[in-house]
């Protein structure tokens, strides 16, 4: 019993769930569920269709390249079992599953480093350029004076700070 | 050389029977409707086919009885000539010859009127031909009637042949009639053939079959040969004067010592000498008959002499065969049927004399090699006289009884499982013979998935020391950590943030109605400003949006209002000029901004009286107005092109299509 990765949109197929297509030339393609089964069969790429794995991991949207991702892998030469290593190999899953959570967050962050300044800037332009919307041209210098917010500013220099002209 | 089964010869019919069997065939098997009103052709074939039918049939089973025959040259020579002694050779191929005449003759009229036929012009011409051919094929079989009814009877005749084979071991017995042949047959064999006191009681040949040495030998019984010159012999001669010659056996030459044959020595030796030529190269043996009424010494001398001749004559043959006379070989033997001695001695040596021979012809044949293992099985000749038993090595014995314990003390599975309640309920641990490096974890179930990973994917021996470089790395990823962001941008005021928020609505807004306004520009024509309904272009909403905004409205409304209403009359203000002041008047009206009110036909306004319409005052006119505009049906224009432009709003009204199912009925809510 082995849980599968769809070929379209990479997530894991359980057992009792979706479809296998073997193609004539005897490649499988698994599929998790009939959306991504349906759009396969429109000949739609995964890398161009958004939602799927491959095309967040194409363009940056998640980690790609992570020392968590070596740890799995499909090893063809079956180990001989030890009551131990499987033990230490449980344990070893959940850590680096952890890890690797922790990593994709980090990444997401990274990501969206900028966007705060960024979005503050494009609120500030908007405001200002389409204040128009809410005030007329005509009216807008009452307006501002209006709104004019006074800030006190506190004097601190002294005396001494003064230039002496 | 083809091979005849006698038995199995069809049976020949005779004319008559011949005719009536093919002729009811063809009115059976074709198809009997025709009507003078059918096309020509098809009346043509019709008959035509029954033509051809009955050829057909007539030649196939003449085709039949001419194969089913032997054909003399084709056959075994001693059946061959036993046939022609039977029933004459020429007289046989007569009788053939003429069944193939017949059928031959049966064709070509077939051919002939099959040719006439094919220009028949009518049903009656047609028919008479076909009755014609018929007729003739029909003539022509009853023609050989005769040969047809020799040709059964000889079909039955041979049937009842008796089915010699003439290539295997026989032995025959001829002599005299009467002198005990048929009983000797019956001693020997099982065949029951009659035996009577009067001569010829033997009319033709009879079989039987005795075992020698675990092979079979056929027996020939003949009928009795009398002394006569070749030609004058009768049918019955000649069956065994046949089987003397073709057949190659042994022969038993009888003699009646006695004479209650009727015949005496020496009659019977003159016999034998007569047919010794047919003795030439088969061992012969002489067999004195009936020695219980006269014994072999006890004859006269005369007699004595006589038999010692044949003796020799015999001798002589046995020595043309190749043999040099051995002890025990006999060629004179004595035996009597009824008291049953000597008869077995007879068998047995004549059994021998023709196996000897057989074999030494066969030895000399080129196909010795295929029989060579039927005559001798070689066995080395022993050196000395040594004891030589099998020879096992030690170690093998010991081996070979190390495994039977061991199989004996070994338990199965399957016996296990019966100790332990049997298919249903005991099941094997598949487990039990696993090599691990601790016996303990030989029953432990591994699990193969683990929150969404297979763990046989994960599964290395140096997971652990992976694992701890993983978790440094991770720890010194962690210590770096995140620098907070910095704030070269200051953020919005919330008075600011509640200004953005609105224009960021109105901004939707404007983009909705465009979208809207889009959508239906192309489908639907919009209903221009001045008529709409909704009132949503009156003056006081504009003055409210504009002081929204932030502007003094009263302004714009005034304007708006005046140029809705037209021009108010304050040309009069103006109206006082000198006609002469034509240009400057020019000037001034020019300079009017407004030309609303104007009016292109000259027409005063409704209250004013005109004297030639018929009212009485200027209120009747009024109502006159009010009656004749209230008359007029005002059609709502809505902007449509006209009364044919209609246009359905919605294609699907809710009031319409609410509450319908799309199958079954409505009989609650």
């Amino acid at each position: 019993m082995r849980l599968e990765k769809c070929w379209f949109c990479s997530s894991t197929v359980y057992p009792g769930h979706g479809i296998q297509f073997v193609r004539n030339d005897a490649k499988i393609f698994r599929f998790c569920r009939s959306k991504c089964h349906k759009n396969f069969k429109m000949k739609r790429n995964p890398r161009k269709v958004k939602w799927t794995k491959a095309y967040r991991r194409l363009h940056g949207k998640d980690m790609t390249q992570d020392a968590t991702f070596e740890f799995e892998r499909k090893r063809n030469r079956p180990e001989r079992y030890d009551r131990n290593l499987t033990e230490n190999t449980l344990k070893a899953i959940k850590t680096i599953d952890k890890v690797r959570s922790r990593r994709e967050e980090t990444h997401h962050k990274n990501r969206m480093k900028g966007k705060a300044a960024k979005e503050r800037k494009e609120a500030r332009k908007e405001h200002d350029q389409q204040i128009h919307m809410l005030v007329a041209p005509g009216a807008q210098d009452k307006h501002l004076s209006a709104t004019k917010v006074t800030v006190k500013v506190q004097h601190e220099s002294n005396d001494e700070n003064r230039m002496e002209e | 050389m083809v091979q005849y089964n006698f038995k199995k010869i069809t049976k020949v019919p005779t004319g008559k029977d011949f005719v009536d069997i093919v002729l009811s065939r063809t009115q059976r098997q074709t198809p009997t409707v025709v009507h003078k009103g059918y096309a020509i052709n098809r009346i043509r074939q019709f008959y035509m086919r029954k033509v051809k039918f009955t050829q057909t049939n007539f030649h196939e089973k003449l085709s039949t009885i001419i194969e089913d025959f032997p054909r003399l040259d084709d056959i075994h020579p001693f059946y061959g000539d036993l046939l022609h002694v039977l029933y004459n050779k020429d007289h046989y191929k007569l009788a053939l010859g003429q069944i193939n005449t017949a059928r031959n003759l049966i064709g070509k009229i077939a051919k002939d009127y099959v040719k006439l036929l094919k220009y028949g012009d009518s049903l009656y011409r047609c028919k008479a031909l076909k009755v014609a051919a018929l007729g003739r094929m029909c003539t022509v079989t009853k023609r050989i009637g005769p040969s047809l009814a020799y040709l059964d009877q000889i079909r039955q005749h041979m049937a009842r042949l008796p089915s010699i084979d003439p290539n295997t071991r026989t032995i025959l017995i001829c002599g005299y009639p009467n002198v005990g042949k048929s009983s000797f047959i019956n001693k020997i064999t099982r065949a029951d053939v009659d035996v009577q006191p009067y001569a010829f009681t033997t009319k033709s040949l009879f079989v039987g079959h005795t075992d020698y040495k675990y092979l079979r030998y056929q027996v020939i019984d003949t009928p009795g040969i009398l002394d006569r010159p070749f030609e004058d012999r009768n049918i019955i001669e000649m069956c065994s004067i046949t089987a003397l010659a073709h057949l190659r056996a042994a022969v038993l030459f009888f003699l009646d010592i006695s004479g209650s044959c009727g015949y005496t020595i020496a009659q019977q030796s003159a016999l034998f000498h007569s047919i010794k030529s047919l003795f030439m190269n088969k061992p012969l043996i002489i067999v004195c008959n009936k020695t219980d009424l006269q014994s072999l010494a006890g004859i006269s001398d005369d007699d004595k002499k006589l038999v010692e001749e044949m003796r020799s004559e015999a001798l002589k043959t046995l020595i043309g065969q190749g043999g040099e006379p051995r002890e025990g070989a006999e060629v004179l033997l004595t035996m009597s049927t009824l008291t049953e001695e000597g008869v077995i001695a007879v068998k047995n040596a004549a059994c021998e004399r023709l196996l000897d021979q057989r074999v030494e012809i066969k030895m000399k044949s080129k196909k010795i090699n295929e029989c060579l293992n039927r005559f001798h099985v070689a066995v080395p000749k022993p050196r000395d006289q040594k004891e030589r038993p099998v020879c096992i090595p030690q170690s093998v014995l010991e081996a070979k009884a190390k495994e039977a314990a061991a199989k004996e003390s070994k338990k199965l599975e399957r016996d296990l499982e019966e100790e332990n309640g049997g298919a249903g309920v005991y099941s094997a641990s598949l487990k039990k013979h696993y090599l691990l490096a601790d016996d303990e974890w030989k029953e432990d179930n591994m699990p193969e998935i683990l929150d969404g990973h297979n763990v046989y994917d994960f599964v290395d021996p140096d997971i652990l020391q992976r694992l701890e470089e993983l978790e440094k790395e991770e720890g010194l990823l962690q210590e770096v950590g995140d620098g907070d962001e910095e704030m070269d941008v200051e953020d919005l005021t919330p008075q600011q943030h509640k200004e953005l928020a609105e224009i960021r609505k109105k901004k939707s807004l404007l983009i909705r109605e465009h979208r809207i306004k889009k959508s239906t520009a192309e489908s639907r024509p919009i209903v221009p400003r001045k008529f709409d309904k909704d009132k949503r272009f009156t003056s006081e909403r504009m003055g409210r949006q504009l002081s929204s905004l932030g502007l003094d409205p009263s302004k714009a409304i005034e304007r708006a209002r005046s140029k809705s209403r037209g021009r108010k009359r304050e040309r009069s203000s103006n109206g006082d000029m000198d006609v002469d002041d034509d240009g400057s008047n020019k000037k001034m009206r020019a300079r009017s901004l407004s030309r609303l009110g104007s009016r292109s036909r000259s027409r005063p306004p409704t209250d004013v009286l005109v004297p030639g319409e018929g009212f009485r005052d200027s209120a009747q006119k009024i109502k006159a107005h009010k009656l004749a505009k209230n008359s007029v049906f005002k059609r709502n224009k809505d902007a449509k092109k006209g009364e044919g432009d209609r246009v359905i709003p919605n294609l699907k009204p809710k009031h319409l299509y609410s509450g319908k199912r799309s199958n079954g009925k409505t009989t609650r809510r």
